[in-house]
C-alpha cells in the first residue's frame, strides 16, 4: 500500500531526533486520531534552515512524511520552506494512500508551525 | 526470510483435509442441488452431509442449519430477521458495544426504521455484565445479540448466563459464535441460544461459506428473495463445494479439540510473557476469560500501524486496533468501549495464533519485538525518554 520512497523514509528516517536550543518547535496532530508531529528548527541569521529534527508519534505515512520534509528542506530559506505544501510532501513520497492524504500527512503544516514559532520569538526579541 | 503469521483471527489457513474434500465439487461433482436429476442428487447428498456435520458440531438438528455467505450475512438475517418477524410483538433489540460491524451496524439500520437499540456497555476487559442485559429486558425486547467471544481482545462473554435469562424472559436470543468454533466448545443447548452464526475460514475452512443454527420454532422474516433454498432464508443455489469445506472443516475443529487448544495457549502464553516483559505495556482483554489463540496488548508512546509495517519487514503478520488500520479516523470501538485512551488504543496490537504456529515462530517474534519498539519509542514525541 506505500510506495518504496514511504517504506525507506520510514524505515531509515533522516534527521530523527530534537535540537537543544531550537530556534523554533512546530507541533500537529493529536493524540485521538494518531498522529503527532514535532518539528525542530535551527535557523541562521540569513533566515537559512541550518539543521531540521522531528520526533513523531504515528503511522508509516505520518513518519515517512516527517522525514522527508526535512530533507526537502534543510539549507533552504525559511520564505521557500514556508511555500511547501503537504501535497507536495505527499508527493516526493511519489504519492500517499488517498486514506492518509488528510489524517497523517501534516508535515508542512508542523514545519509552518515551527517557522512561526521562530517568528514569533524574533519579534519579542527584537521589541 | 521467515514467514510468520499471527493473525488468524482475521483468516486461517485451510486444512489439506479440507480443500480434499471440497475438490470433487469444484470438478467433477458439479451438479445443482436443486436438479432431481443424477448430477443434483449427488450434490445434494454433499449438502446434506455437511448440514449433518455442522449440526452435530454444534448439538443442534441438521434442519436447524442455514448456509450462508458467511457470518455477516448470518448476523444479517438473523437480526433482521428476528426484527422484522416479531415486530408486532415488540420494536427493541438489546446488544453491546464490543460486537463486530456485522451486527452493529445491522442494529444501526433497523434504529433507523424506528427499532429502539440498548447498545451494553462492557466492564475494563471488555465483558459484558448477564445482569446489565436482565435489567435491559422490557415488554417490548424481541431480540438479544451478544458475541460468543470478542474478535479483538478475545474476551469470552457469560453467553449461557445470558441465553438463560432471555429463556427465562421469552426473549430470541442470538449469538455471533465467529472466533469460538475449535476453540471454546459451543453448544447450542449449553448456551441456550435461539441463533448462532459462524464462519468456515475461522476454522481453516474455504472464504465466502458461514451458516446460521436457527433453533426449531424460532421465526425469521425472509428480506431476499429468489428461490426456496436454505428454507427460504438464503434463496440462490447453494456454493456446494464451500459448503463441502464448512462441513468437513468444522468436523476437523471439533475433533481432538482439547489437545489443539492446550497447544495453541502454551504458544500464546510464552508469546504474551515475552511482549508483556517489554516496558510500559499491557494486556488489553480478560486475563483469564479469554479466547486461548489470543494476544492483545498496548505498546505505549508508538502507534500500531507503525509496528504492523515494522513487523512485516521481517515476515510477522498481525494487526492493530489503531485508528490507520481500523479504516476510520477513530482507534477500534472495542478498545475505546474498554475505556482505554487514545494512544492505549492507537498502540494496540492484536496477535492471534492457530495450530499450525509453532514455538520457534514465537521464538522469533519475541526476538525482533523489543528492538522494533525500541526504534518507534526513539522517534516519538510523546515517549519520556530511556527505560
Amino acid at each position: 500500500m506505500y510506495s518504496e520512497k514511504v517504506m525507506d523514509h520510514f524505515m531509515n528516517p533522516r534527521n530523527v531526533g530534537e535540537i537543544e536550543n531550537a530556534d523554533g518547535i512546530g507541533e500537529v496532530g493529536n493524540m485521538k486520531c494518531g498522529d503527532i508531529m514535532r518539528i525542530y528548527l535551527k535557523v541562521s541569521d540569513q533566515e537559512v534552515i541550518e539543521d531540521i529534527k522531528f520526533r513523531t508519534f504515528g503511522c508509516g505515512a505520518a513518519i515517512a512524511t516527517s522525514s522527508a520534509i526535512t530533507e526537502m528542506v534543510k539549507g533552504k530559506t525559511l520564505a521557500e520552506a514556508w511555500e511547501i505544501s503537504n501535497k507536495q510532501v505527499a508527493e516526493e513520497l511519489g504519492g500517499l494512500p488517498e486514506s492518509k492524504m488528510h489524517c497523517s500527512n501534516l508535515a508542512a503544516d508542523a514545519l509552518k508551525r515551527a517557522i512561526e514559532d521562530y517568528r514569533s520569538r524574533k519579534a519579542q526579541q527584537e521589541a | 526470510m521467515q514467514k510468520v503469521y499471527l493473525d488468524n483471527a482475521a483468516t486461517t489457513r485451510m486444512h489439506d483435509e479440507v480443500l480434499a474434500a471440497m475438490q470433487p465439487y469444484l470438478t467433477n461433482v458439479y451438479g445443482n442441488p436443486s436438479s432431481i436429476h443424477s448430477f443434483g442428487r449427488e450434490a445434494r447428498k454433499a449438502v446434506e452431509e455437511a448440514r449433518e456435520k455442522t449440526a452435530a458440531a454444534l448439538g443442534g438438528e441438521p434442519r436447524e442449519i442455514i448456509f450462508t455467505s458467511g457470518a455477516t450475512e448470518a448476523n444479517n438475517v438473523a437480526i433482521r430477521g428476528v426484527a422484522r418477524a416479531l415486530q408486532q410483538k415488540g420494536r427493541h433489540i438489546i446488544t453491546t458495544a464490543v460486537e463486530h460491524h456485522a451486527v452493529l451496524d445491522a442494529c444501526k439500520a433497523l434504529e433507523a426504521e424506528g427499532f429502539k437499540v440498548t447498545v451494553l456497555p462492557v466492564d475494563a476487559y471488555g465483558m459484558v455484565s448477564p445482569r446489565d442485559v436482565a435489567d435491559a429486558i422490557t415488554d417490548e425486547t424481541i431480540l438479544v445479540s451478544v458475541m460468543l467471544a470478542n474478535n479483538e481482545v478475545g474476551t469470552v462473554m457469560p453467553v449461557a448466563e445470558i441465553g438463560k435469562i432471555c429463556r427465562e424472559r421469552g426473549v430470541v436470543f442470538h449469538t455471533d459464535a465467529v472466533q469460538a468454533i475449535g476453540v471454546l466448545p459451543v453448544n447450542v443447548d449449553d448456551l441456550q441460544v435461539d441463533l448462532l452464526s459462524l464462519s468456515a475460514h475461522k476454522f481453516h475452512g474455504p472464504k465466502g461459506v458461514g451458516a446460521l443454527y436457527v433453533r426449531k420454532g424460532t421465526k425469521l422474516k425472509v428480506f431476499s428473495f429468489g428461490g426456496a433454498q436454505e428454507r427460504k432464508l438464503r434463496p440462490g443455489t447453494e456454493n456446494v463445494a464451500g459448503i463441502v469445506g464448512l462441513g468437513k472443516a468444522i468436523e476437523l475443529a471439533v475433533t481432538d479439540m482439547e489437545a489443539k487448544v492446550s497447544r495453541i495457549k502454551a504458544m500464546r502464553d510464552k508469546l504474551m510473557t515475552g511482549l508483556l516483559s517489554i516496558p510500559h505495556t499491557r494486556l488489553n482483554g480478560h486475563p483469564e476469560k479469554r479466547l486461548p489463540g489470543y494476544v492483545n496488548i498496548s505498546f505505549q508512546y508508538v502507534e500500531g500501524e507503525s509496528m504492523i509495517l515494522s513487523l512485516d519487514l521481517k515476515g510477522i503478520a498481525v494487526s492493530s486496533g489503531s485508528a490507520c488500520t481500523s479504516g476510520s479516523l477513530d482507534p477500534s470501538h472495542v478498545l475505546m468501549a474498554m475505556g482505554l485512551d487514545h494512544q492505549t488504543a492507537h498502540g494496540s496490537l492484536r496477535l492471534t495464533l492457530s495450530a499450525y504456529n509453532t514455538e520457534e515462530e514465537i521464538d522469533y517474534v519475541l526476538s525482533v519485538m523489543p528492538e522494533i519498539v525500541a526504534r518507534l519509542r526513539a522517534m516519538s514525541p510523546v515517549y519520556p525518554g530511556k527505560d
